[in-house]
């Protein structure tokens, strides 16, 4: 108990679900005065979650959430704010048509009154020099007008400024993905004198060799529970890589298929190692979410499909990811939402040929089993991962000899991920291209060959045996030789 | 070298265009030239100014204002009858308005509403009111708004120094203000406004409340200038002030607005009007001109915000 009483911040056994994906399965975390705890973990580990809940921007399900000894009934932005807890988001989280001073002043409620611009100046300026002492950032310019690793200095000191209340935790997400060698070499020494003056840092970095030596304490999380918690000493690169993955699982629904001989049916030169996919092969991507991924997916499309004009006999075809935003017709009928791509194909001189229509829709729902009595009912009454099954089947439905997949299976229950793995396999096996980006090693490891991105580049490619979870995540964290 | 602030950037681009279309029109009437004249080219601006600094602040939490048009219709009408009749009941009225002005900005924040379909919805309130109060033109305009808008200040006309102060007093509000800092970022990026602790309910209140205020002055001194009302005296606002706000440096969405930017685009509008009369273009085709003029403008906008982008590539 004395532990918690002395904690900056406390969470206690914290509980959070989204839906059916259960983020946080009783998390503990302490942050002790003059500490810096380094926090890593693969895709889905719930780092942000756990993240969201420090800052109040998230009450847990269960759990409690305590600081300097005292348990926080009501903890919301303001009252982590009020105790001096700041973060640095992984996104940009300030205002591009404000100048850096006026942003200051959104970051620091009670700064106003007259002259308040002045005193923003001064703070923001002051944490500046401390943090990237010759930075050369003229605080009056538009946060819009700066380079990316600019504003990610400026929200970095933007973190650290005092005004009035004293930061006392800091979150830092993956702070120099921006920034350059003595940037971050800059940042990470700011990180020390901070923590020596009685701060405390919460670091969440892809970068290993960051974590290894800022942190004194490593928390490892996988699947919303923390896996591992050592002090740094009790690390090295193979030890967190192995803490971060699975260490037994059954190697089932692996697929292992000599591929290279079938034409190539797609290249393109990405950044990094050169992109390229054959006949009939399930292309993988992985690493960290946000690395580029979607990127080259969607630069794909774009090089294979009319910029004006639709193409008569596209080569590629898209299944979204996240389906509210881009997937599904929320208004329209499971068959108007399935029938949307081919409809080239369903109709003569311009008109929907209405029964050819309602075969195909027929013939695929019984194909991918959509648990639905009516293909005319709304595609809202499907069950997410049905209304996932209709965009698999909208895909496939076209002739379309690619179909790229942008994290489909987010969010979808086990039961069907496995319908849909069989129809991928099936289709696969038919001849067919799949070029799936998932953010699960499970998923990762159904692929024939996967390209691992970090920062934007293609890293690493991996074949046959090598798709393993130790191999995608060394991969994926810099600092690790493979 | 000398570089130029994206915000010094927005400014010049209206500032040119007026400058040459004053010029085009002094040339082609040299009598324009003048105390009287000005005055003369200029007095309709300054409701149009009104209106757009009100739809700017709308515009500045990305929502978009189509009852602007109505609702300042319905203020004139108020000014012509109660306002000059029964001050008190007329001043009650115009503070009930802009309440509901506030009242909207947060129903259409809390519900998530989009903005144009909920203020498309106010604007037949409006005109429907509007309507009631005045069946058919008429109302007389209270003396001291009357007085306000022919007062004859010295050095310059009316219009001029009403439009600088009303751009003074936006610029200051909006601006330099941490209530117009506050409004600005919601435009900007709503969800780093939130986690700093702010209410977006109350800032976004503030700023439809803010834009009431605006337009409740605009209808006034639209009636100070027409001396009486009618209930589709300023249906042409809702357009005018969009194309204002954009004009002026202005765009749709991210909180980037220009107050002293917007008085510019009013005031461009407005002598685009009077030098197309001057070029003898007949009414008809006046309208259609007037967007040749729009079109030409924000095509220079857009040039420029390319070369800038290129600019930052390199």
């Amino acid at each position: 108990m004395d532990e918690v009483l002395k904690a900056v911040f406390a969470v206690d056994g914290a509980k959070v679900n989204f839906g059916a994906v259960r983020a946080l399965d009783g998390v503990t975390l302490r942050v002790m005065p003059g500490e810096c705890v380094g926090l890593v973990g693969h895709n889905g580990a719930g780092k942000s979650t756990i993240v969201s809940v420090i800052n109040g921007g998230l009450t847990p399900h269960e759990g409690s959430v305590a600081s300097d000894g005292e348990r926080l009934e009501r903890y919301g932005i303001n009252a982590a704010r009020a105790r001096g807890v700041r973060c640095v988001f992984q996104e940009l989280s300030l205002c591009p048509n404000l100048s850096i001073v006026e942003n200051t002043r959104i970051m620091h409620r009670d700064l106003g009154g007259f002259g308040w611009r002045k005193r923003a100046a001064k703070i923001i300026e002051k944490s500046l020099d401390t943090v990237f002492s010759g930075h050369g950032i003229d605080s009056g310019r538009a946060v819009g007008d700066l380079s990316i690793a600019e504003r990610q200095m400026v929200e970095i000191a933007m973190a650290f400024s005092d005004a009035g209340i004293a930061p006392r935790l800091v979150i830092l997400d993956e702070p120099t993905s921006s920034l350059d060698a003595s940037l971050a070499r800059q940042m990470l020494d700011h990180v020390r004198r901070f923590t020596a003056t009685g701060g405390s840092v919460i670091f969440i970095s892809h970068i290993l060799h960051e974590i290894l030596e800022t942190s004194d304490r490593i928390v490892v999380m996988k699947d919303g529970r923390v896996v591992a918690e050592r002090p740094a000493q009790g690390f090295d690169h193979h030890g967190l890589v192995e803490a971060m993955g699975t260490v037994a699982r059954g190697e089932g629904g692996q697929r292992s298929r000599e591929q290279s001989t079938a034409p190539l049916i797609l290249s393109h030169q990405a950044k990094g190692l050169p992109f390229a996919a054959r006949e009939g092969e399930i292309v993988g991507l992985a690493g960290l979410a946000g690395h580029g991924q979607t990127e080259l997916l969607l630069a794909l499309h774009a090089a294979h499909s009319g910029n004006w004009l639709p193409e008569r006999d596209p080569l590629v075809t898209f299944v979204a990811g996240d389906r509210r935003l881009n997937g599904v017709f929320e208004l329209w009928s499971i068959l108007r939402n399935f029938s949307i791509a081919s409809l080239g194909d369903l109709s003569r001189r311009g008109l929907v040929l209405a029964n050819e229509e309602e075969t195909k829709g027929a013939d695929w729902k019984r194909r991918i089993e959509i648990r639905t009595p009516d293909m005319d009912n709304r595609i809202l009454s499907l069950s997410g991962g049905n209304q996932q099954k209709v965009l698999f089947a909208r895909a496939l439905a076209t002739r379309a000899r690619v179909v790229l997949m942008d994290d489909p299976m987010r969010g979808v229950d086990v039961g069907t991920k496995q319908e849909v793995y069989a129809i991928i396999r099936e289709e696969a096996a038919r001849g067919r291209t799949f070029i799936w980006y998932s953010t699960e090693t499970d998923e990762v490891r159904l692929c024939d060959r996967v390209y691992v991105f970090r920062e934007g580049r293609i890293k690493a490619e991996l074949a046959g045996d090598e798709v393993n979870e130790t191999n995608i995540i060394a991969t994926s964290f810099e600092g690790v030789a493979v | 070298m000398f570089r130029l602030s994206s915000d010094a950037m927005r400014l010049a681009i209206p500032a040119l265009s007026l400058t040459l279309l004053l010029a085009a029109v002094f040339w082609m009437q040299p009598r324009a030239v003048g105390y009287v004249g000005l005055n003369l080219l200029f007095n309709l601006a300054v409701p149009i100014a009104l209106a757009t600094i009100a739809q700017m602040l709308i515009m500045a939490v990305n929502d978009l204002d189509l009852s602007m048009g109505t609702f300042v219709s319905f203020v004139a009408c108020v000014t012509a009858t109660f306002l000059r009749d029964a001050p008190a009941t007329g001043v009650l009225i115009l503070a009930g308005a802009i309440g509901t002005y506030a009242a909207l900005g947060v129903i259409i924040h809390l519900r998530n509403l989009p903005s144009i379909v909920a203020t498309l919805g106010m604007s037949f309130v409006w005109g429907g009111l509007a309507v009631l109060l005045l069946p058919a033109p008429g109302g007389q305009a209270p003396d001291w708004v009357r007085w306000l808008m022919t007062v004859k200040p010295p050095l310059a006309p009316m219009a001029i120094v009403a439009s600088i102060a009303i751009a003074s007093v936006a610029h200051l509000l909006v601006m330099r203000s941490s209530l117009g800092v506050l409004i600005r970022g919601i435009g900007g990026n709503q969800r780093s406004v939130e986690r700093a602790g702010w209410s977006i309910v109350a800032a976004r209140a503030s700023a439809y409340g803010l834009a009431g205020l605006f337009a409740v002055l605009a209808g006034i001194s639209l009636v100070g200038l027409t001396t009486s009302a009618d209930a589709n005296i300023a249906l042409r606002y809702t357009l005018l002030s969009i194309a204002g706000v954009i004009l002026g440096g202005g765009e749709f969405i991210g909180g980037r607005v220009s107050p002293i930017g917007a008085v510019i685009g009013a005031l461009t509008l407005t002598l685009a009007g009077s030098f197309l009369s001057f070029l003898r273009i007949s009414p008809d085709w006046q309208i259609g001109a007037q967007g040749a003029i729009l079109i030409i403008v924000l095509a220079l906008r857009l040039m420029l915000n390319r070369l800038e982008k290129q600019e930052k590539r390199r």
